[in-house]
Protein backbone atom coordinates (compact mmCIF):
# COMPACT_ATOMS: atom_id res chain seq x y z
CA UNK A 1 0.00 0.00 0.00
CA UNK A 2 2.65 2.14 0.99
CA UNK A 3 4.66 2.19 -2.29
CA UNK A 4 1.31 2.56 -4.21
CA UNK A 5 0.58 5.85 -2.07
CA UNK A 6 4.16 6.60 -2.78
CA UNK A 7 3.80 6.30 -6.46
CA UNK A 8 0.66 8.14 -6.60
CA UNK A 9 2.42 11.03 -4.71
CA UNK A 10 5.24 11.07 -7.12
CA UNK A 11 2.50 11.39 -9.99
CA UNK A 12 0.43 14.05 -8.76
CA UNK A 13 2.21 15.37 -5.70
CA UNK A 14 4.17 18.08 -8.06
CA UNK A 15 7.29 17.65 -5.44
CA UNK A 16 10.44 19.48 -6.44
CA UNK A 17 12.23 16.24 -4.91
CA UNK A 18 11.78 12.51 -5.73
CA UNK A 19 9.26 11.10 -3.34
CA UNK A 20 12.33 7.65 -3.14
CA UNK A 21 14.17 10.61 -0.93
CA UNK A 22 11.62 10.86 1.91
CA UNK A 23 11.16 9.22 4.37
CA UNK A 24 7.88 7.79 5.58
CA UNK A 25 7.22 10.33 8.36
CA UNK A 26 8.96 13.38 6.28
CA UNK A 27 6.72 16.38 6.34
CA UNK A 28 5.38 16.54 2.73
CA UNK A 29 4.26 20.14 3.22
CA UNK A 30 7.64 21.17 4.28
CA UNK A 31 8.75 19.10 1.14
CA UNK A 32 6.92 21.63 -1.12
CA UNK A 33 3.30 19.91 -1.23
CA UNK A 34 0.63 22.64 -2.30
CA UNK A 35 -2.64 22.79 -1.43
CA UNK A 36 -3.67 22.23 -4.98
CA UNK A 37 -1.49 18.87 -5.72
CA UNK A 38 -2.71 17.91 -2.04
CA UNK A 39 -6.17 17.71 -3.36
CA UNK A 40 -4.91 15.83 -6.85
CA UNK A 41 -3.46 13.19 -4.25
CA UNK A 42 -6.34 12.66 -2.61
CA UNK A 43 -8.32 12.25 -5.86
CA UNK A 44 -5.61 9.89 -7.24
CA UNK A 45 -5.65 7.99 -3.37
CA UNK A 46 -9.80 7.63 -4.05
CA UNK A 47 -9.39 5.87 -7.29
CA UNK A 48 -6.44 3.56 -6.62
CA UNK A 49 -8.17 2.03 -3.04
CA UNK A 50 -11.56 2.53 -4.21
CA UNK A 51 -12.38 4.70 -1.14
CA UNK A 52 -13.99 8.28 -0.17
CA UNK A 53 -12.35 10.45 2.11
CA UNK A 54 -14.66 11.52 4.37
CA UNK A 55 -14.74 15.21 5.72
CA UNK A 56 -12.90 14.40 8.94
CA UNK A 57 -10.05 13.35 7.05
CA UNK A 58 -10.35 16.10 4.37
CA UNK A 59 -7.23 18.84 6.44
CA UNK A 60 -3.87 19.21 6.27
CA UNK A 61 -2.97 16.71 9.13
CA UNK A 62 -4.27 13.68 7.54
CA UNK A 63 -1.81 14.06 4.11
CA UNK A 64 1.20 15.50 6.40
CA UNK A 65 3.24 12.51 5.60
CA UNK A 66 2.98 9.24 3.58
CA UNK A 67 2.76 7.48 6.92
CA UNK A 68 -0.02 9.75 7.56
CA UNK A 69 -1.89 9.28 4.21
CA UNK A 70 -1.36 5.26 4.47
CA UNK A 71 -2.81 5.28 8.41
CA UNK A 72 -6.14 7.10 6.57
CA UNK A 73 -6.45 5.41 3.55
CA UNK A 74 -5.75 1.66 6.23
CA UNK A 75 -8.86 3.33 8.24
CA UNK A 76 -10.73 3.04 5.18
CA UNK A 77 -10.39 0.51 3.65
CA UNK A 78 -10.38 -1.73 7.02
CA UNK A 79 -13.12 0.37 8.57
CA UNK A 80 -15.34 -0.75 5.33
CA UNK A 81 -14.33 -4.33 5.10
CA UNK A 82 -15.78 -4.47 8.84
CA UNK A 83 -19.11 -2.96 8.07
CA UNK A 84 -19.32 -6.08 4.95
CA UNK B 1 -20.00 43.44 33.92
CA UNK B 2 -20.10 46.99 34.27
CA UNK B 3 -20.15 48.97 31.22
CA UNK B 4 -19.29 52.38 31.40
CA UNK B 5 -21.37 54.91 28.80
CA UNK B 6 -19.17 55.43 25.74
CA UNK B 7 -16.42 52.80 26.40
CA UNK B 8 -17.61 49.98 24.48
CA UNK B 9 -16.18 49.04 21.15
CA UNK B 10 -18.76 50.03 19.03
CA UNK B 11 -18.89 53.43 20.79
CA UNK B 12 -14.81 53.79 20.62
CA UNK B 13 -15.07 52.64 16.52
CA UNK B 14 -18.21 55.43 16.30
CA UNK B 15 -15.90 58.47 17.61
CA UNK B 16 -12.95 57.37 15.39
CA UNK B 17 -15.68 56.81 12.37
CA UNK B 18 -16.40 60.40 12.98
CA UNK B 19 -12.90 61.73 12.43
CA UNK B 20 -12.55 59.46 9.56
CA UNK B 21 -15.33 61.28 7.60
CA UNK B 22 -14.10 64.26 8.25
CA UNK B 23 -11.02 63.46 5.85
CA UNK B 24 -12.36 61.04 3.70
CA UNK B 25 -12.64 63.01 0.76
CA UNK B 26 -9.53 64.38 1.26
CA UNK B 27 -7.56 61.17 2.04
CA UNK B 28 -9.29 59.96 -1.04
CA UNK B 29 -8.62 62.32 -3.83
CA UNK B 30 -4.46 62.98 -2.01
CA UNK B 31 -4.07 59.59 -1.86
CA UNK B 32 -2.29 59.85 1.37
CA UNK B 33 -2.47 58.15 4.93
CA UNK B 34 -5.25 58.55 7.09
CA UNK B 35 -3.66 59.64 9.76
CA UNK B 36 -6.12 61.41 11.75
CA UNK B 37 -8.33 58.01 11.62
CA UNK B 38 -5.04 56.29 12.71
CA UNK B 39 -4.37 58.64 15.36
CA UNK B 40 -8.04 58.68 16.41
CA UNK B 41 -7.82 54.70 16.74
CA UNK B 42 -4.25 55.13 18.73
CA UNK B 43 -6.70 57.43 21.13
CA UNK B 44 -9.10 55.44 21.89
CA UNK B 45 -6.94 52.24 22.06
CA UNK B 46 -8.22 50.32 18.93
CA UNK B 47 -5.09 48.81 17.36
CA UNK B 48 -4.23 46.28 20.88
CA UNK B 49 -8.32 45.48 21.32
CA UNK B 50 -7.91 41.53 20.17
CA UNK B 51 -4.46 40.96 22.44
CA UNK B 52 -5.78 39.19 25.36
CA UNK B 53 -6.30 41.07 28.60
CA UNK B 54 -3.01 39.68 30.39
CA UNK B 55 -0.83 40.70 27.71
CA UNK B 56 -3.00 44.25 27.88
CA UNK B 57 -4.99 44.12 25.49
CA UNK B 58 -8.99 43.41 25.82
CA UNK B 59 -10.17 40.24 24.06
CA UNK B 60 -12.36 41.59 21.49
CA UNK B 61 -13.61 38.72 19.21
CA UNK B 62 -13.73 38.66 15.62
CA UNK B 63 -16.84 39.76 15.98
CA UNK B 64 -16.54 42.95 17.44
CA UNK B 65 -13.27 44.12 15.72
CA UNK B 66 -15.55 43.21 12.43
CA UNK B 67 -18.44 45.65 13.84
CA UNK B 68 -15.92 48.15 14.53
CA UNK B 69 -14.30 47.43 10.75
CA UNK B 70 -18.03 48.27 9.93
CA UNK B 71 -17.95 51.69 11.14
CA UNK B 72 -14.96 52.57 10.17
CA UNK B 73 -15.92 51.34 6.41
CA UNK B 74 -19.29 53.70 6.55
CA UNK B 75 -16.88 57.09 6.73
CA UNK B 76 -13.56 56.23 4.88
CA UNK B 77 -13.14 52.81 3.57
CA UNK B 78 -9.34 53.28 3.22
CA UNK B 79 -8.93 54.20 7.24
CA UNK B 80 -11.01 50.84 7.83
CA UNK B 81 -8.85 48.62 5.69
CA UNK B 82 -5.83 49.50 7.04
CA UNK B 83 -7.56 48.93 10.58
CA UNK B 84 -8.42 45.51 9.42
CA UNK B 85 -5.20 44.80 7.90
CA UNK B 86 -3.63 45.60 11.37
CA UNK B 87 -5.95 43.32 13.14
CA UNK B 88 -5.55 40.65 10.33
CA UNK B 89 -1.79 40.67 11.33
CA UNK B 90 -2.60 40.82 15.07
CA UNK B 91 -4.78 37.91 14.40
CA UNK B 92 -2.24 35.85 13.49
CA UNK B 93 0.03 36.96 16.57
CA UNK B 94 -2.65 36.12 18.87
CA UNK B 95 -3.45 32.89 17.84
CA UNK B 96 0.27 31.99 17.14
CA UNK B 97 2.37 33.51 19.43
CA UNK B 98 0.83 33.84 22.69
CA UNK B 99 2.90 30.61 23.83
CA UNK B 100 6.30 32.37 22.51
CA UNK B 101 8.27 34.57 24.87
CA UNK B 102 9.06 37.07 22.05
CA UNK B 103 5.92 37.30 20.35
CA UNK B 104 4.29 37.34 23.85
CA UNK B 105 6.33 40.73 24.67
CA UNK B 106 5.64 42.19 21.42
CA UNK B 107 2.07 42.05 22.20
CA UNK B 108 2.77 43.95 25.30
CA UNK B 109 4.33 46.63 23.27
CA UNK B 110 1.48 46.73 20.70
CA UNK B 111 -0.76 47.65 23.48
CA UNK B 112 1.34 49.50 25.25
CA UNK B 113 2.58 51.49 22.46
CA UNK B 114 -0.42 51.21 20.07
CA UNK B 115 1.90 49.74 17.38
CA UNK B 116 0.46 49.84 13.86
CA UNK B 117 1.57 46.40 12.18
CA UNK B 118 1.68 46.18 8.31
CA UNK B 119 2.33 42.99 6.00
CA UNK B 120 4.05 42.02 3.46
CA UNK B 121 3.12 39.09 1.68
CA UNK B 122 3.24 39.95 -2.16
CA UNK B 123 6.14 39.57 -3.54
CA UNK B 124 7.56 40.26 -7.55
CA UNK B 125 8.03 37.39 -9.25
CA UNK B 126 5.35 34.50 -7.83
CA UNK B 127 2.21 35.60 -9.50
CA UNK B 128 0.08 36.90 -6.84
CA UNK B 129 0.16 34.06 -4.77
CA UNK B 130 0.95 34.41 -1.44
CA UNK B 131 1.50 31.15 -0.08
CA UNK B 132 4.51 30.99 -2.50
CA UNK B 133 7.84 32.93 -1.70
CA UNK B 134 11.04 33.27 -3.77
CA UNK B 135 13.04 35.21 -0.86
CA UNK B 136 14.06 33.04 2.02
CA UNK B 137 14.96 33.97 5.31
CA UNK B 138 18.98 33.20 6.11
CA UNK B 139 19.67 32.43 9.75
CA UNK B 140 23.45 33.13 11.00
CA UNK B 141 23.65 31.94 14.95
CA UNK B 142 21.10 34.56 16.64
CA UNK B 143 20.30 36.79 14.15
CA UNK B 144 17.66 36.35 10.83
CA UNK B 145 18.10 38.44 7.91
CA UNK B 146 15.44 39.16 4.76
CA UNK B 147 15.76 40.96 1.42
CA UNK B 148 12.10 40.54 -0.01
CA UNK B 149 10.86 42.79 -2.90
CA UNK B 150 7.78 43.61 -1.48
CA UNK B 151 5.90 45.12 -4.40
CA UNK B 152 2.51 45.89 -2.09
CA UNK B 153 3.24 46.70 1.83
CA UNK B 154 0.30 48.80 2.68
CA UNK B 155 1.03 52.02 4.21
CA UNK B 156 4.41 50.52 4.82
CA UNK B 157 6.45 53.30 5.28
CA UNK B 158 3.73 54.38 8.21
CA UNK B 159 3.89 51.08 10.43
CA UNK B 160 5.66 50.28 13.18
CA UNK B 161 6.39 46.81 12.65
CA UNK B 162 5.97 44.21 9.61
CA UNK B 163 4.80 40.58 9.47
CA UNK B 164 6.89 39.88 6.41
CA UNK B 165 6.90 36.07 4.52
CA UNK B 166 9.56 34.34 3.14
CA UNK B 167 10.97 30.40 2.58
CA UNK B 168 12.15 28.99 6.01
CA UNK B 169 15.55 28.43 4.76
CA UNK B 170 17.45 29.21 1.66
CA UNK B 171 17.11 25.50 0.35
CA UNK B 172 13.47 25.18 1.47
CA UNK B 173 10.63 24.54 -0.92
CA UNK B 174 8.69 28.03 -2.39
CA UNK B 175 5.75 26.87 -0.50
CA UNK B 176 7.37 25.74 2.97
CA UNK B 177 7.23 29.50 4.08
CA UNK B 178 7.51 31.43 7.87
CA UNK B 179 6.65 35.03 8.67
CA UNK B 180 9.06 37.09 10.82
CA UNK B 181 7.83 39.95 12.94
CA UNK B 182 10.11 42.95 12.39
CA UNK B 183 10.26 46.23 14.10
CA UNK B 184 10.90 49.61 12.30
CA UNK B 185 14.05 49.56 13.58
CA UNK B 186 14.99 46.64 12.04
CA UNK B 187 14.51 47.42 8.65
CA UNK B 188 15.02 49.68 6.06
CA UNK B 189 12.54 50.20 2.94
CA UNK B 190 13.42 51.77 -0.65
CA UNK B 191 10.54 53.00 -2.39
CA UNK B 192 10.15 50.38 -5.99
CA UNK B 193 6.20 51.15 -6.70
CA UNK B 194 3.65 54.15 -6.33
CA UNK B 195 -0.04 53.33 -5.37
CA UNK B 196 -1.96 55.41 -7.64
CA UNK B 197 -4.89 53.85 -7.99
CA UNK B 198 -8.81 54.03 -9.22
CA UNK B 199 -9.67 53.25 -5.00
CA UNK B 200 -9.08 52.25 -1.88
CA UNK B 201 -6.08 54.87 -2.65
CA UNK B 202 -5.49 55.88 0.94
CA UNK B 203 -4.12 52.45 1.91
CA UNK B 204 -0.97 53.71 0.36
CA UNK B 205 -0.24 50.13 -0.66
CA UNK B 206 3.54 51.06 -2.34
CA UNK B 207 5.84 48.90 -3.50
CA UNK B 208 9.23 48.40 -1.21
CA UNK B 209 12.35 46.99 -1.53
CA UNK B 210 12.51 45.03 2.29
CA UNK B 211 15.87 44.56 4.08
CA UNK B 212 15.93 43.94 7.64
CA UNK B 213 17.80 42.02 10.16
CA UNK B 214 16.68 40.85 13.62
CA UNK B 215 16.87 38.08 16.43
CA UNK B 216 15.78 34.89 15.35
CA UNK B 217 13.35 34.41 17.72
CA UNK B 218 11.48 36.91 15.63
CA UNK B 219 10.57 34.22 13.59
CA UNK B 220 6.39 32.98 14.44
CA UNK B 221 7.26 29.13 15.69
CA UNK B 222 4.57 27.75 13.46
CA UNK B 223 5.01 27.18 9.65
CA UNK B 224 3.29 30.07 7.52
CA UNK B 225 0.67 27.87 6.26
CA UNK B 226 -0.84 27.38 9.40
CA UNK B 227 -0.67 30.30 10.36
CA UNK B 228 -2.72 31.18 6.95
CA UNK B 229 -5.40 28.45 7.12
CA UNK B 230 -5.84 28.75 11.00
CA UNK B 231 -6.04 32.65 10.97
CA UNK B 232 -5.08 35.25 8.50
CA UNK B 233 -7.03 33.72 5.49
CA UNK B 234 -9.83 33.34 7.42
CA UNK B 235 -9.87 36.74 9.53
CA UNK B 236 -8.81 38.22 5.99
CA UNK B 237 -12.33 37.50 4.08
CA UNK B 238 -14.18 38.11 7.34
CA UNK B 239 -12.62 41.80 8.03
CA UNK B 240 -12.17 42.68 4.31
CA UNK B 241 -16.39 41.48 4.13
CA UNK B 242 -17.01 43.61 7.44
CA UNK B 243 -15.15 46.82 5.66
CA UNK B 244 -16.92 46.12 2.13
CA UNK B 245 -20.30 45.45 4.14
CA UNK B 246 -19.55 49.02 5.54
CA UNK B 247 -19.25 50.91 2.39
CA UNK B 248 -22.21 49.52 1.00
CA UNK B 249 -24.50 50.82 4.30
CA UNK B 250 -22.88 54.05 3.77
CA UNK B 251 -24.16 54.47 -0.51
CA UNK B 252 -26.92 52.94 0.59
CA UNK B 253 -27.91 55.66 3.68
CA UNK B 254 -27.16 58.24 0.92
CA UNK B 255 -29.60 56.53 -1.51
CA UNK B 256 -32.33 56.61 1.07
CA UNK B 257 -31.75 59.83 2.61
CA UNK B 258 -32.37 61.03 -1.32
CA UNK B 259 -35.15 59.16 -1.72
CA UNK B 260 -36.74 60.04 1.59
CA UNK B 261 -36.07 64.19 0.61
CA UNK B 262 -38.39 63.57 -2.72
CA UNK B 263 -40.86 61.59 -0.63
CA UNK B 264 -41.43 64.19 1.55
CA UNK B 265 -41.69 66.95 -1.47
CA UNK B 266 -44.13 65.39 -2.88
CA UNK B 267 -46.27 63.16 -0.31
CA UNK B 268 -48.58 61.11 -1.63
CA UNK B 269 -46.26 60.00 -4.73
CA UNK B 270 -43.88 57.20 -4.63
CA UNK B 271 -40.57 58.38 -5.73
CA UNK B 272 -38.98 56.80 -8.87
CA UNK B 273 -36.17 55.24 -6.90
CA UNK B 274 -37.89 53.58 -3.94
CA UNK B 275 -38.20 50.39 -5.42
CA UNK B 276 -34.49 50.00 -6.35
CA UNK B 277 -33.75 50.64 -2.87
CA UNK B 278 -36.03 48.02 -1.83
CA UNK B 279 -33.51 46.15 -4.40
CA UNK B 280 -30.73 47.39 -2.82
CA UNK B 281 -31.52 46.92 0.77
CA UNK B 282 -32.35 43.50 0.19
CA UNK B 283 -29.00 42.69 -1.11
CA UNK B 284 -27.55 44.46 1.84
CA UNK B 285 -29.48 42.23 3.71
CA UNK B 286 -27.61 39.65 2.00
CA UNK B 287 -23.89 40.53 2.68
CA UNK B 288 -25.11 41.40 6.30
CA UNK B 289 -26.25 37.61 6.73
CA UNK B 290 -23.40 36.22 5.04
CA UNK B 291 -21.07 37.91 6.92
CA UNK B 292 -22.54 37.03 9.87
CA UNK B 293 -22.63 33.73 9.08
CA UNK B 294 -19.03 33.20 8.52
CA UNK B 295 -18.00 35.12 11.64
CA UNK B 296 -20.01 32.78 13.49
CA UNK B 297 -18.80 30.02 12.19
CA UNK B 298 -15.22 30.75 12.66
CA UNK B 299 -15.84 31.91 16.41
CA UNK B 300 -16.96 28.30 16.47
CA UNK B 301 -14.47 26.83 15.12
CA UNK B 302 -11.74 28.81 16.40
CA UNK B 303 -10.76 26.39 19.05
CA UNK B 304 -10.43 23.70 16.85
CA UNK B 305 -7.22 23.88 14.77
CA UNK B 306 -8.29 20.88 12.78
CA UNK B 307 -11.29 22.07 12.24
CA UNK B 308 -9.84 25.54 10.93
CA UNK B 309 -7.82 23.32 8.62
CA UNK B 310 -10.25 21.71 7.31
CA UNK B 311 -11.14 21.95 3.43
CA UNK B 312 -15.37 22.41 4.43
CA UNK B 313 -14.17 25.49 6.62
CA UNK B 314 -11.75 26.77 3.46
CA UNK B 315 -15.07 26.44 0.93
CA UNK B 316 -17.11 28.46 3.91
CA UNK B 317 -14.67 31.55 3.99
CA UNK B 318 -13.99 31.83 0.10
CA UNK B 319 -17.69 31.79 -0.64
CA UNK B 320 -17.95 34.72 2.22
CA UNK B 321 -15.23 36.53 0.61
CA UNK B 322 -16.48 36.02 -2.86
CA UNK B 323 -20.23 36.88 -2.07
CA UNK B 324 -19.79 39.63 -0.21
CA UNK B 325 -17.34 41.53 -2.71
CA UNK B 326 -19.84 40.71 -5.28
CA UNK B 327 -22.87 41.66 -4.22
CA UNK B 328 -21.07 44.84 -2.99
CA UNK B 329 -21.00 46.34 -6.07
CA UNK B 330 -24.10 45.15 -7.54
CA UNK B 331 -25.74 47.75 -3.95
CA UNK B 332 -23.14 50.60 -4.85
CA UNK B 333 -24.42 50.28 -8.62
CA UNK B 334 -27.90 50.60 -7.55
CA UNK B 335 -27.46 53.34 -5.21
CA UNK B 336 -25.67 55.22 -7.87
CA UNK B 337 -29.12 54.56 -10.36
CA UNK B 338 -31.34 55.53 -7.58
CA UNK B 339 -29.29 59.13 -6.60
CA UNK B 340 -28.34 59.53 -10.14
CA UNK B 341 -26.09 62.80 -11.24
CA UNK B 342 -26.24 63.87 -7.78
CA UNK B 343 -24.34 60.63 -6.76
CA UNK B 344 -21.62 60.57 -9.69
CA UNK B 345 -21.04 64.05 -9.08
CA UNK B 346 -18.35 64.51 -6.08
CA UNK B 347 -18.90 66.68 -3.40
CA UNK B 348 -22.57 66.49 -3.07
CA UNK B 349 -24.37 64.75 0.46
CA UNK B 350 -24.73 62.02 -1.66
CA UNK B 351 -21.84 61.26 -4.10
CA UNK B 352 -20.97 57.75 -4.06
CA UNK B 353 -18.32 57.77 -6.50
CA UNK B 354 -15.49 56.87 -4.00
CA UNK B 355 -17.68 54.28 -2.74
CA UNK B 356 -18.02 52.75 -6.35
CA UNK B 357 -14.51 53.22 -6.50
CA UNK B 358 -12.63 51.89 -3.12
CA UNK B 359 -15.67 48.84 -4.28
CA UNK B 360 -14.01 47.49 -7.11
CA UNK B 361 -10.84 46.65 -5.00
CA UNK B 362 -13.00 43.97 -3.41
CA UNK B 363 -12.89 41.55 -6.19
CA UNK B 364 -9.36 42.26 -6.82
CA UNK B 365 -7.73 41.87 -3.76
CA UNK B 366 -6.71 38.23 -3.67
CA UNK B 367 -8.51 37.55 -6.93
CA UNK B 368 -11.78 36.31 -6.89
CA UNK B 369 -10.72 33.97 -9.76
CA UNK B 370 -7.93 32.30 -7.93
CA UNK B 371 -10.20 32.10 -4.70
CA UNK B 372 -12.64 29.92 -7.08
CA UNK B 373 -10.11 28.48 -8.33
CA UNK B 374 -9.07 27.10 -5.17
CA UNK B 375 -12.90 26.35 -4.12
CA UNK B 376 -13.29 24.48 -7.39
CA UNK B 377 -10.15 22.53 -6.39
CA UNK B 378 -11.47 21.84 -2.81
CA UNK B 379 -14.91 20.50 -4.34
CA UNK B 380 -13.09 17.87 -6.24
CA UNK B 381 -13.02 15.88 -2.58
CA UNK B 382 -15.02 17.88 -0.08
CA UNK B 383 -18.60 17.44 0.30
CA UNK B 384 -21.15 20.10 0.03
CA UNK B 385 -22.28 20.71 3.76
CA UNK B 386 -26.54 20.04 3.32
CA UNK B 387 -27.80 21.29 6.42
CA UNK B 388 -29.36 24.74 6.65
CA UNK B 389 -28.62 25.41 10.76
CA UNK B 390 -25.34 23.35 11.36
Amino acid sequence: MKQKIRDILGKHGGLPVPVETLADDADLYAAGLSSFASVQVMLGIEEAFDVEFPDNLLNRKSFQSIAAITRAVEGLTGSAEAAE
Amino acid sequence: MTMTVGTSFAERAQRVSAVAAVHADDVDAKGRFPREAVDAMIAERLLSIQIPKSLGGEDASVSEIAEACSLLGQSCSAAAMVFAMHHIKLSSLVSHGVGDSWHSAFMRRVSDEQLLLASATTEGGIGGNLRNSICAIEVDGDTCRLTKDATVISYGAHADAILITSRAHTDAASTDQVMTVFTKDQYTLEQTHVWDTLGMRGTCSDGWLFKGEAPKEQILPKPFAEIAAQSMLATSHLLWSAVWYGIAVNAVSRAQAYVRAAARKSPGVTPPGALRLAEASNLLQLVKSNTIAGLREYEAAKADPDRLSSMGFAVAMNNVKIASSETILAIINQAMLIVGIMGYKNGTPFSIGRHLRDAHSAQLMISNDRILGNTSNLLLVHKQDTSLIG
